[in-house]
């Protein structure tokens, strides 16, 4: 059999599929190192106060308990608090586990069991009382609207809205407009894989720690930080991720907690978190926005207001780009924006896939929809009318935006035109059917990234940087960039990923790995077959060379061989011939990718978004509400595709999620204990097979030699933007009603 | 989970004498994932997989007897039930996964606790799980807890989906038990909350349920299960209705209804039975069965959906069931 190259933009079948099946993948709770320990949490079951005092007796006196970890025995940490700041760069207070005595969430994390078995740490945890000293708190998030401020000091990726014009005057002016209230519940990642941390012990006194995590780097830089430890102490890895959808992004306490422990007791130790225990940490927060709009009755929009708040923590000021993607996206004169966030006694919210454009864009899209009706236009035509080619916030130009394309390739393969504009004009027995639509925008961003290429003695292509694959195909893109730039077929390609040690790459989001890692892969294998050629070149060995009836000039490097680009297969060298030749046992090269000097003027000078069009029809039972989703199509255009079926997976998965958004994800907080209270899989409801119809994802064709060096958006986020409005929509067209509320459940 | 005694006894005698602290364990669908929570903590589990109660099998009267053991799916799957109660198969098909329906057994489902986000969580005040403690799930969020049959000290729903069926066929429960044997009609076996809410049931310690029985009794194909949940498969009943109607002419003979998601117990008014009975069907006459079956209804913080739902589900089932068009379980549209 002669394999072949792969090239970019095939949808290639994942190289990791076999190991995933097979169980060969390790993921952060698997490995077993001799002697190991298991933690298990203890959590506080209050929101605020203090705890007063620790009974342990019964907790210790269970066999196999080896140690119970808490505020008043733990080893000594870091000091100051911006030592425990981690790469997300939330500013304020960050949470320190096993700190203090002081309680500022519920679910903190109390005490860590150490023991021989799992079950025996379990069993300890359950026997452990303490009692508390209870403060007054509020979870409730009306409530915290009335504390909403602008946080003085802001995240790094914060995006503050800009106004234009003068959006009162014109609202008021406006002879059509609309008003509403949007809402969105707080959801929980609930990757498949709960959160776990094993720390290795190694008898040199370093770690080495298996953390389900998004960003090796940015783990080892908070271990080595809060824990006061050097670089060179702490290796983190996490070669397969069970998905995080942004729950990686920090460093979550049980990574601390169990490199706590291991510190402590000089010995490894792992700590998964139970699926309860996930609802303790990070969230999507519960956001509300304000949207007024005002139009002139031929549909052109005159006036955009938009006010929204996200909660966070009462120690940290998580934000969200929440308003801006309208401003954006929309040409319209005026234009204003205001954005604050909402303090109260829970855990801080965090980043949750599409972090506020699955928010911010889903609640705006619902609103042009009303506003299409307002002016009763097609909600389709309406957009169309109202589209702008630039970032109309900043007055921009972008790099691209196919998003009429998309709209209209969408529409066509939807058959969005014989719809009727009439709500409830569609039915089918007892079943109201409805067609909605809206847009999505996300980021397309690119960070400077290092990979390196090695070819070693048995002619295979080594490729490592510190990306991590969180399930979304990022070792079978990076073995098709590696196979086209390089020239060699895919099965004699290694990937190493998800390594601190590895080549330097940011922490995994916002879908920006396949165009930053892609382009280091890109770059360093090129710069290794020109290292190649220049080394064969110069090598002694010139006989060999020529014996195999190959020159330097006409020689290429395709599916393995070096080969003369005319010549018979005869004529060839096998990579591993081609090294040995060199006389070198291998080759090596590391680069970085950098937007370079015309990407940096490109990156001030222009703004870069991935966008979508997305359809959907519902089915809504007249008299029992319930809705079923019959159909989606999303057409989107995120610039060059580097595998089609990779990336339509992750459009897929994100459109299943965004489902979940429109219909069942809400975590449901009594705010009298400041607890999420349906923490399990029965009563957290993620859309199951039957929700989701058969989902259609088309790539609408965008060239950007811009945006970044290979042409490449990425798609991990784009399909949670615009669908869960698209449903929402939708159930308005089959019904007549407004839900300005998602999820829209049964009943209401 | 605790540490706790397994034994795995051979006879029935041998399971019932067993010390104070036991719970049975079946399937294991249900005690295993409570254990794990901390909230059963059982000194002595007694497995009764050793026993052999999983028959199902024709009585002489041309009922038909299910053995406690017998699992959901293979009941489910059994040509006697799918002839004779498709309605007992569907209500069955309706609730969990094909895997837990596997695992789990019908004495399970009988004895299977309540969903109630409280009681499953030992951190929190719950009258259940810790007589006396209060009941955090009144003014809580409470949006899958019961409107009908709740107390004061407890307002959990009974969760199952099969009991809503047998209730409605009026099966009969046999039990034994260190006294001997009883048989309890399976509405009367379920409990309402009152002010013991620790006790879902009437069996007493040491009591196993050996099998269940239904009576000699057809619809033909004017029967349902409708259940409305949050998403379209593997939830819990927001509202369902088990309905059995026996027509002729367009009359209604005997009518079986029962409701599930919304009460402490399967729920069943036999006023809402009779007003049926000897009457054609009529929009307005479901109407007037589901103000009967709903009549004393409270709702708390969450839960006033369900109160919205119900009759407009009851309605819908009850005209399946007299169209003689039973709801399918795999086909998600509502006829
Ligand atoms: C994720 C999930 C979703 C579910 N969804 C649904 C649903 O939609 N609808 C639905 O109806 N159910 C649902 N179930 C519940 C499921 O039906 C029950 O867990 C199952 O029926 C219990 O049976 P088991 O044999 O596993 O019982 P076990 O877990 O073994 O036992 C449950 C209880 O019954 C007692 N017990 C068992 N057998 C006997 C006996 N013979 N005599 C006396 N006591 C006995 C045990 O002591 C224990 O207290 C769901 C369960 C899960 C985990
Ligand atoms: S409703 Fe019943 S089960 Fe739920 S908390 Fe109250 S007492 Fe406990």
């Amino acid at each position: 059999m002669t394999l072949h190259s792969a090239k970019i933009g095939q949808p290639v079948s994942r190289i990791d599929g076999l190991a995933k099946v097979t169980g060969q993948a390790r993921y952060a709770a698997e490995p077993h190192p001799a002697g190991m320990l298991y933690g298990f949490i203890v959590n506080s079951p209050i929101a605020r106060g203090r705890i007063e005092t620790i009974r342990d007796e019964a907790a210790r006196a269970v066999p196999g308990v080896v140690e119970i970890m808490t505020h008043l025995n733990r080893p000594h940490s870091a000091l100051f608090e911006k030592s425990y700041m981690d790469g997300l760069g939330v500013p304020g207070s960050p949470y320190r586990p096993l700190h203090d005595a002081e309680i500022s969430f519920n679910g903190q994390p109390v005490a860590v069991v150490l023991a021989e078995t799992f079950e025996a740490a379990r069993e300890a945890a359950m026997l452990l009382e303490v009692d508390y000293e209870r403060w007054p708190h509020n979870a409730d998030f009306e409530a915290s609207l009335h504390q909403k401020y602008m946080p003085s000091k802001t995240r790094s990726n914060y995006v503050p809205p800009k106004s234009r014009g003068n959006a009162a005057e014109a609202y008021a002016l406006s002879p059509i407009k609309i008003e509403g209230r949007y809402h969105l519940a707080p959801e929980h990642h609930n990757p498949m894989e709960m959160h776990a941390t094993t720390v290795i012990a190694e008898d040199d006194g370093t770690f080495t720690v298996w953390d389900k995590t998004q960003g090796p780097q940015a783990v080892q830089a908070y271990l080595t930080s809060a824990l006061s430890l050097s670089k060179d102490q702490v290796r983190v890895r996490n070669p397969y991720v069970g998905g995080a959808f942004g729950s990686g992004l920090r460093a979550q306490h049980n990574v601390f907690l169990a490199a706590l422990g291991a510190k402590m007791l000089k010995r490894s130790v792992r700590i998964t978190l139970t699926r309860q225990q996930m609802f303790t940490h990070v969230f999507r927060p519960e956001a509300v926005m304000n949207i007024a709009l005002g139009a002139q009755p031929d549909g052109t929009l005159q006036s955009m207001i938009v006010d929204g708040v996200t909660d966070t923590s009462r120690f940290e000021h998580n934000m969200e780009n929440l308003v801006i993607w309208g401003l954006i996206n929309y040409k319209c004169p005026n234009a204003t924006a205001d954005y604050k966030v909402a303090p109260r006694d829970t855990y801080t919210s965090s980043d949750m896939r599409a972090p506020g454009a699955a928010t911010g864009v889903n609640l705006f899209e619902m609103a042009v929809d009303e506003m299409a009706y307002a002016c009763n236009m097609d909600p389709l035509a309406f957009r169309l009318h109202n589209y702008s080619d630039i970032d109309a916030m900043h007055d921009m130009p972008l790099t691209s935006k196919a998003l009429k394309e998309a709209m209209h390739e969408g529409a066509e393969r939807f058959g969005w035109y014989n719809r009727p504009i009439a709500p409830k004009s569609m039915r089918d027995g007892k079943e109201l059917i409805g067609w909605g639509m809206a847009t999505g925008i996300w980021d397309a961003m690119f960070s400077p990234t290092s990979a390196r290429a090695t070819l070693i003695a048995d002619g295979r292509l080594h490729i490592a940087t510190a990306a991590s694959d969180i399930g979304t195909g990022t070792y079978t893109i990076l073995a098709q960039t590696a196979s086209e730039a390089f020239g060699i077929p895919i099965e004699m390609i290694d990937i190493e990923l998800g390594d601190s040690t590895l080549p330097e790459c940011p922490t995994e989001g916002g879908s920006w790995t396949a165009a930053s890692a892609g382009a280091a892969v890109w770059l360093a294998c090129q710069s290794l077959r020109e290292k190649l050629f220049k080394t064969l070149g110069k090598s002694g060995n010139i006989s060999a060379w020529l014996t195999a009836g190959l020159s330097n000039n006409t020689t290429v490097l395709q599916d393995g061989f070096l080969q003369d680009k005319d010549a018979d297969e005869n004529l060839r060298l096998s990579l591993s011939e081609a090294l040995s030749l060199t006389g070198q046992d291998r080759l090596e090269v590391e680069e970085t990718a950098k937007p370079g000097l015309r990407g940096t003027i490109s990156q001030m000078r222009k703004a870069r978004f991935t966008h979508s069009a997305v359809f959907c029809e519902v089915r809504v039972d007249e008299e029992l509400g319930i809705v079923r989703v019959t159909r989606l199509v999303n057409a989107v255009a995120a610039g060059r595709i580097m595998n089609p079926k990779t990336a339509a997976s992750q459009v897929r998965g994100a459109m299943v999620m965004a489902t979940g958004m429109a219909l069942h994800e809400e975590s449901l907080m009594d705010e009298r204990v400041g607890r999420f209270m349906n923490h399990n899989f029965a009563e957290y409801h993620i859309p199951a097979h039957a929700d989701i119809p058969d989902m259609d994802v088309l790539f609408v064709e965008e060239k950007d030699r811009e945006v970044s060096p290979l042409g490449v958006k990425g798609v991990g986020e784009i399909g949670m933007c615009g669908t869960a409005a698209a449903i929402a929509n939708a159930i308005f067209h089959a019904t007549g009603q407004r839900h300005r509320s998602l999820p829209i459940t049964p009943g209401n | 989970m605790r540490q706790f005694s397994y034994s795995r006894p051979d006879t029935l005698d041998t399971a019932c004498h067993t010390p104070d602290h036991t719970r049975y364990l079946a399937g294991g669908t249900n005690l295993i994932d409570l254990m794990k929570s901390d909230v059963e903590r059982p000194e002595h589990v007694v497995d009764l997989s050793a026993l052999s109660m999983s028959q199902i099998e024709e009585r002489p009267d041309g009922g038909l007897r299910l053995g406690a053991l017998a699992t959901n799916a293979d009941t489910a799957a059994h040509p006697l039930v799918t002839e004779r109660y498709p309605l007992l198969a569907s209500a069955i098909l309706a609730g969990a996964s094909p895997q837990i329906r596997n695992r789990a057994t019908n004495g399970g489902n009988l004895n299977q606790r309540t969903r109630c986000h409280y009681f499953y969580d030992p951190d929190m005040a719950c009258n259940k799980r810790s007589p006396g403690t209060g009941c955090s799930a009144k003014g809580g969020r409470n949006r899958i807890m019961a409107i009908l049959g709740t107390s004061d000290a407890c307002i959990a729903t009974f969760p199952s989906d099969m009991c809503v069926a047998l209730a409605a066929l009026n099966a009969t429960v046999h039990l034994t038990g260190p006294e001997g044997e009883r048989s309890v009609p399976l509405r009367d076996y379920h409990r309402l909350p009152e002010d013991t809410p620790w006790q879902d049931n009437i069996l007493r310690t040491g009591e196993i349920v050996t099998s269940i029985d239904l009576p000699p009794l057809s619809f033909g194909s004017h029967h349902t299960y409708l259940k409305i949940r949050d998403r379209l498969s593997f939830a819990f009943a927001i509202v369902s209705v088990a309905a059995g109607l026996q027509m002729e002419n367009n009359t209604i003979g005997k009518a079986c209804i029962a409701m599930g998601g919304v009460g402490t117990k399967p729920w069943c008014v036999p006023e809402a039975e009779a007003l049926l009975e000897g009457k054609t069907p009529s929009p307005s006459l479901f109407r007037d069965a589901a103000e009967c079956l709903l009549q004393g209804a409270v709702t708390d913080r969450d839960n006033a959906a369900k109160l919205k739902l119900a009759p407009r589900v009851i309605i819908r089932a009850l005209s399946q069931a007299a169209a003689g068009t039973p709801q399918s379980q795999t086909q998600k549209t509502i006829f």
